[in-house]
This record gives C-alpha cells, sequence and structure tokens, in this order.
C-alpha cells in the first residue's frame, strides 16, 4: 500500500525549556502503513505526536506529511486527525454529532452530516447508535465513534495517543484486530502511541522503540524483538536474560563475552550494533526464554550455562525454569509443554544451552526498567 | 429513608448529626420559613396601629395588592404608574446587569478554568477576592468618590481634554449599574470557573484538530458544558442586584428609585409594614418566576445550578 500519505521527522528535537523532550529524531513513516512509537512512560512518544498533529512546533528540524513542510502549520491545517488517550468526546453531543463534528466545522447541512455519520457508524459495526449519547456507549463502543469521529475529517494520517490503555484486557486484545482491520480497510497511514509492546508487536507494519527522549532502533516487530540494536531494546520489548561482561574474541559476526560468574557466552553481534564492539569493550548478552534448551552437548562449551534451580512455574502451554543467575537476578526459561513438563525442583542443579546465533550481544548500555 | 438515616448517624456519630441536624433545622425554619411566612400572612392585613392587631378589624384582604396596581383606594380605573414603572425598570436593570456580568465574567472564568493552575492561577483569585474583604456599602461609595464630579473618571478624562466639564455619572445611573455589577462579580465567576476547570482540555484540542475555530469552539463546547455554572452565576446575580438596596441607595441617581427602595420606604418611613410585605413578596415571586421561565427556555435542570 504505497498510495497513503507518508511522514517523515528530519533531525527533529523538541524542547520544553531547557528540557529536551525528543532529541535528533529522525523517522521515515511510509505511506499506508501502521506505524508504532513504543516506549515507556514520559519517553517523549506523545510530544513527538503532538509535534506531527501540530500542537506543538519542534525546536529544531522538519516535519514533512507528504512532503509537504508543517513548519508554521497548526493542527486543523495538517491532514492529521488525532485521537487522543481519553478519547475526548464530546459528552454533551449526540454520537452522530460527534462523529461529524469536522463537516460542521465546514458548515455541512444536518442531513449531509446525518447521512455520513450513519455511513461510519455501519463501518464500526455501531448502526443505528446515532442518537444515544457517548456516556451511554460501552468503552469500546466509545473507541470505535472516536475513530469514526477522527475518520470523517478524511485525513491523510491518523494520530492515535494509546487509545487502547483505558479498556479492559480483553476488549484491549479485540480492538487490536479491529484497528487494524479498519487500518487496512480505510489503507490510511496510522500512527500509534503505546507503551504496550504487545499493542505494538502484534498491529504494526514498523516499530520506533524509544528510550528516553531517543529513538534507539526502527523496524518491524520482528526486527525489534529479535535483533535488537541496543541494550534498551533487548530489554525493554519481551522478556530477556541479561548477561554484562567484557568482549573477549570477535569472529564470523559473532562476539564471545567474559561475564563474572556465568562464564564465556558466545553470541551474534545484533545488526545495529555491527561495528561498534572491539575486543576489550563492554558488552551484554541478551538470550531469550524460549531460546534455552535443557540439554547437555559438551560439544557447545561457550553456549551452555551451569545454575541452580530457583524454582518453576507451569503456565499450561508452556512452563518456565528460574535459574539463579548474575547480580542476584534469576535467569528464565520457558519451555513449550509437549506433555513431558517436569517442575524442576528448587536447588537442583541443571545444566541448559542455547544457539550462539539466537542470542544476540550489544554494546553495554541503558537498560529497561533500571 | 430509614437506611439513610442510619447511614447518616453511622458516618456522623449521634452527638454530631444531633447538632447538623437541629442547627439546619433552626436555620431553614427560624430564619426561612417563618419570615417569609410572616411576611406573606402580613401582606394580606390592613396596616393597623398595635392596639388594634388581632381585633375585629384585623382581616385578611388584598388591598396591599391593589394598591401596587392601583394607586390609593377608591381610584381603580387609574394605575399606579410611579410603583409598577419602578417595579419593571428594577427587573429590566437587574437583569441588564446580569447580562453584563456574564459577558464580563464569562472570558475571565474561561481563563481561568483553562490556565493549568499553579502560582498566578493563585494570584489572580486572590486579586478576585481581596476588594470583597471590605464591606459592600463602603464599596459603593468607593464608587461613589471615582464616578464623582472630580472623582478619579472625571480627572483623567478632563485631564486629556476629553471632556470640558465633569460627566454626571451619577445622573446617568452609570456608577449605579457599574457598583451592581461588580458587587455580585464574583458570584458570577465562580461557578463559571467551577465548571469550567472541569472541562478537559483534550475536548478543545479535539475540535480545534477538526479545525473549529474559537468561536465555535465556545458555542459547541465550553458553554453548553458550562452551561449549569452560567445559569447558577446568572441567578445569583439576577436575583441578589433586584433585591439589592445598600448600592442604589448610595449610587442611584436623584430620580431613579430601585423597587427595594419603595419597600424600604414603606417599612421604615411609612411604618406601613403590611404594604412593604405586599411588595416584597411580589418581588420575590417575580423574580422567582423569571429565573424559572429563563431556566425553562435555555433547558437548564433545578439539579444542575447546584453544580
Amino acid at each position: 500500500m504505497s498510495s497513503g500519505v507518508g511522514v517523515d521527522l528530519q533531525d527533529v528535537w523538541i524542547k520544553f525549556g531547557d528540557f529536551v523532550a525528543v532529541r535528533e529524531a529522525n523517522v521515515n513513516i511510509n505511506g499506508g502503513d501502521f506505524f508504532s512509537f513504543l516506549g515507556g512512560s514520559g519517553c517523549g512518544k506523545t510530544t513527538i505526536l503532538r509535534a506531527v498533529s501540530g500542537f506543538l512546533e519542534p525546536a529544531q528540524g522538519k516535519v514533512l506529511i507528504g512532503g509537504n513542510d508543517m513548519a508554521g502549520k497548526g493542527p486543523n491545517e495538517r491532514p492529521t486527525a488525532l485521537i487522543f488517550q481519553n478519547l475526548a468526546l464530546f459528552p454533551l453531543m449526540k454520537v452522530w454529532e460527534n462523529i461529524a463534528f469536522s463537516m460542521e466545522v465546514r458548515g455541512a447541512s444536518a442531513g449531509e452530516r446525518r447521512k455520513r455519520a450513519d455511513e461510519l457508524l455501519d463501518m464500526i459495526a455501531l448502526p443505528g447508535q446515532g442518537d444515544k449519547l457517548p456516556s451511554e456507549l460501552s468503552g469500546g463502543q466509545k473507541q470505535r465513534v472516536a475513530i469514526a469521529r477522527a475518520l470523517c475529517a478524511e485525513p491523510d494520517v491518523l494520530l492515535l495517543d494509546e487509545p487502547l490503555s483505558a479498556l479492559d484486557l480483553g476488549l484491549r486484545h479485540h480492538m487490536r484486530t479491529e484497528l487494524r482491520e479498519i487500518q487496512q480497510r480505510v489503507g490510511i497511514t496510522f500512527i500509534y502511541i503505546t507503551h504496550d509492546q504487545g499493542e505494538a508487536l502484534t498491529m504494526s507494519d514498523n516499530i520506533a522503540v524509544m528510550r528516553t527522549a531517543v529513538i534507539d532502533q526502527i523496524g518491524t516487530g520482528k526486527d525489534v524483538y529479535d535483533d535488537p540494536s541496543t541494550a534498551f531494546v533487548a530489554s525493554f520489548v519481551g522478556v530477556n536474560n541479561m548477561y554484562r561482561g567484557k568482549v573477549k574474541s570477535i569472529s564470523n559476526g559473532q562476539a564471545l563475552v567474559e561475564t563474572n560468574r556465568t562464564g564465556d557466552l558466545l553470541a551474534r553481534i545484533s545488526t545495529g550494533a555491527t561495528g561498534k564492539l572491539a575486543v576489550g569493550d563492554d558488552a551484554m548478552v541478551f538470550i531469550r526464554p524460549e531460546a534455552f534448551d535443557i540439554a547437555d552437548d559438551k560439544s557447545k562449551t561457550n553456549t551452555r550455562i551451569q545454575a541452580k534451580v530457583s524454582h518453576s512455574e507451569f503456565e499450561g502451554t508452556s512452563y518456565s525454569v528460574f535459574l539463579e543467575g548474575d547480580e542476584g537476578k534469576e535467569m528464565k526459561m520457558s519451555l513449550i509443554n509437549r506433555g513431558e513438563a517436569r517442575m524442576y525442583k528448587h536447588g537442583e542443579e541443571l545444566t541448559i544451552q542455547y544457539e550462539a546465533n539466537n542470542a544476540v550481544v550489544v554494546p553495554a548500555g541503558e537498560v529497561a526498567g533500571e | 429513608m430509614n437506611g439513610f438515616m442510619k447511614d447518616y448517624f453511622r458516618t456522623n456519630g449521634l452527638a454530631m448529626g444531633w447538632t447538623l441536624i437541629l442547627l439546619v433545622g433552626f436555620w431553614v425554619v427560624f430564619l426561612i420559613i417563618l419570615p417569609q411566612i410572616a411576611m406573606l400572612d402580613f401582606s394580606f392585613r390592613p396596616n393597623l396601629p398595635p392596639p388594634e392587631m388581632g381585633g375585629p378589624k384585623d382581616i385578611h384582604t388584598l388591598d396591599n395588592y391593589k394598591y401596587l396596581i392601583y394607586g390609593a383606594q377608591g381610584s381603580e380605573s387609574t394605575y399606579n404608574i410611579v410603583d409598577l414603572s419602578v417595579f419593571v425598570r428594577t427587573l429590566i436593570a437587574a437583569v441588564f446587569v446580569t447580562i453584563f456580568d456574564l459577558v464580563l465574567c464569562y472570558p475571565i472564568a474561561y481563563y481561568l478554568g483553562q490556565s493549568k493552575g499553579g502560582g498566578t492561577l493563585r494570584v489572580l483569585v486572590l486579586l478576585l477576592i481581596i476588594p470583597y474583604w471590605i464591606n459592600e456599602i463602603l464599596r459603593a461609595f468607593a464608587f461613589k468618590i471615582i464616578f464623582g464630579d472630580s472623582g478619579v473618571i472625571n480627572e483623567v478624562l478632563m485631564f486629556f481634554h476629553l471632556v470640558d466639564s465633569p460627566i454626571d455619572f451619577i445622573k446617568m445611573n452609570v456608577a449605579l449599574y457599574a457598583g451592581l455589577g461588580y458587587a455580585y462579580i464574583l458570584l458570577m465567576i465562580f461557578p463559571m470557573y467551577n465548571v469550567i476547570e472541569s472541562l478537559d482540555r483534550n475536548q478543545i484540542e479535539a475540535a480545534r484538530d477538526m479545525g473549529a475555530s474559537w468561536a465555535m469552539i465556545h458555542r459547541r463546547i465550553v458553554i453548553p458544558f458550562a452551561k449549569p455554572g452560567i445559569s447558577s452565576g446568572c441567578t445569583m446575580v439576577f436575583m441578589l442586584s433586584a433585591g439589592a438596596l445598600a448600592a442604589p441607595q448610595i449610587l442611584g441617581g436623584p430620580s431613579s428609585l430601585w423597587f427595594t427602595q419603595r419597600v424600604y420606604q414603606w417599612f421604615n418611613m411609612n411604618g406601613n409594614w403590611t404594604q412593604g410585605s405586599a411588595y416584597a413578596i411580589v418581588l420575590l415571586v417575580t423574580c422567582i418566576i423569571i429565573v424559572l421561565s429563563v431556566m425553562k427556555l435555555f433547558k437548564v435542570n433545578m439539579g444542575d445550578i447546584g453544580k
């Protein structure tokens, strides 16, 4: 879908007084993409969205929509529509008036507005609900009304600021699919802000992972999960086991890292970190819980870890074993339950191993949640 | 009801619960209901010297109300033009003062309500409140001085040669309207401020995002939302300015009389309490009717006013 309108951020800096909220953001969002900004609270992702929608101007750099510089253009002059975190439906207007508000602004007659609102209500699967007040709708229905209201303005780019965060878990999962479907149907660019990696991974064509004020990595869900560029991305997206150490040797795109307690670990150097690691550098190895296996192949000297079991958890489709790891932290190993699940007991000595290509090594850096 | 009382005593305790009930009961019965009933009863009685009260001449009559409409007894062909015109003029002026305050206070309330709080907001609110530490009558006198022949306004106008001789603001009733308007500004600002403060800023931003002009944002979003505050502010300002006595007494021009001044005259100068009661009752009932009709017209519920 290359028909949509793309959005480009070129060297964008956003400041509030002396505080730098966004530092040197460079992002190319393809037209028709479902693009997510993923990051923790206060990382600047909402600030970026407000800069795209025109509620604030970057201190430096350009925001381009469809190749046009948006400098000096207010929110009403941009081909964007914003869906707020709390939806911001107008409580005193009926649902259909809410949906057709952008047409009312343009002076459309009540008949035209009603007609268009009814079409959109059909599209969001709420036919005949136009005469209700927003307060009479359920959370998921309000959600869809907010989307219809934004789409009614026929924007080229739809901006969504954590719109699912107020919903309960089940509805949130359902709305993921629904949002993605709506996006496929209307074919316009969606820019989605979220702190929920599940949402970002399932819905997005591309994801920008943000650390405080900085975009660490841009890529597909698979990229950021399997091939994280930085320690932050590796630790923020999904669950990961982390090992600190120093690079001992580098060969064939793999690095051998000497860790304090776990011994030497061999791992693939992530694509984003290629060329940034040299022998003797501080590095971090990340191994996913599902990359581990219980086995004891003596030929794999540098991809084996011996540790004591601390406890196990049975989760039905899988079971997890927690082992005593570095720095007082636990290592997590997830195993698919094929029926032979065995609960390892506290204190059992276990040897686990992994494939070097399923582990990544990146330069030591800031880690999520620290 | 039983359950409600049980909850009430559980939250307040027995002693505190009864204290509250007795205090509020005293206030409502002795300070509101009984005086009003006494006034109502008075208004239907002839004005008699104390010894004859309760005697055979003390009967219920409509004479006091007739007087307001027709003037002195036996002249039912002519109307009491003086008092009726004072009555109507008072109501119109009160409406005018209310509208003036609304127009003046809405932007202030909006600004206060939507500014993100902090020091500036507190200073502004304090600046609004401080003048009200001074007694209402003193404030009225201050206005008399400001608007007087040698007051600040005339001095400034003459200094810049905008006028040759001082303008008689008192005679033109400018001072009266300004004084009345000023007297009740806070009662207009705060109900509106309270409501507008609870308006979600995102709604305004959402409307802006969809291209709405400021006028439209106010017409479609802020004003409908602020309606309970607007109506409660307007109700208070209208009732109080129609019933004001100090400001008209001090700031009123020589030829202008406020209806409350007529009531005052009946009570205190003519010693005719029954006649005064009838006038007061007419003013009260008319004001209530006006407020209720305006509320009906703008589809405001009584419950919203309390917000």
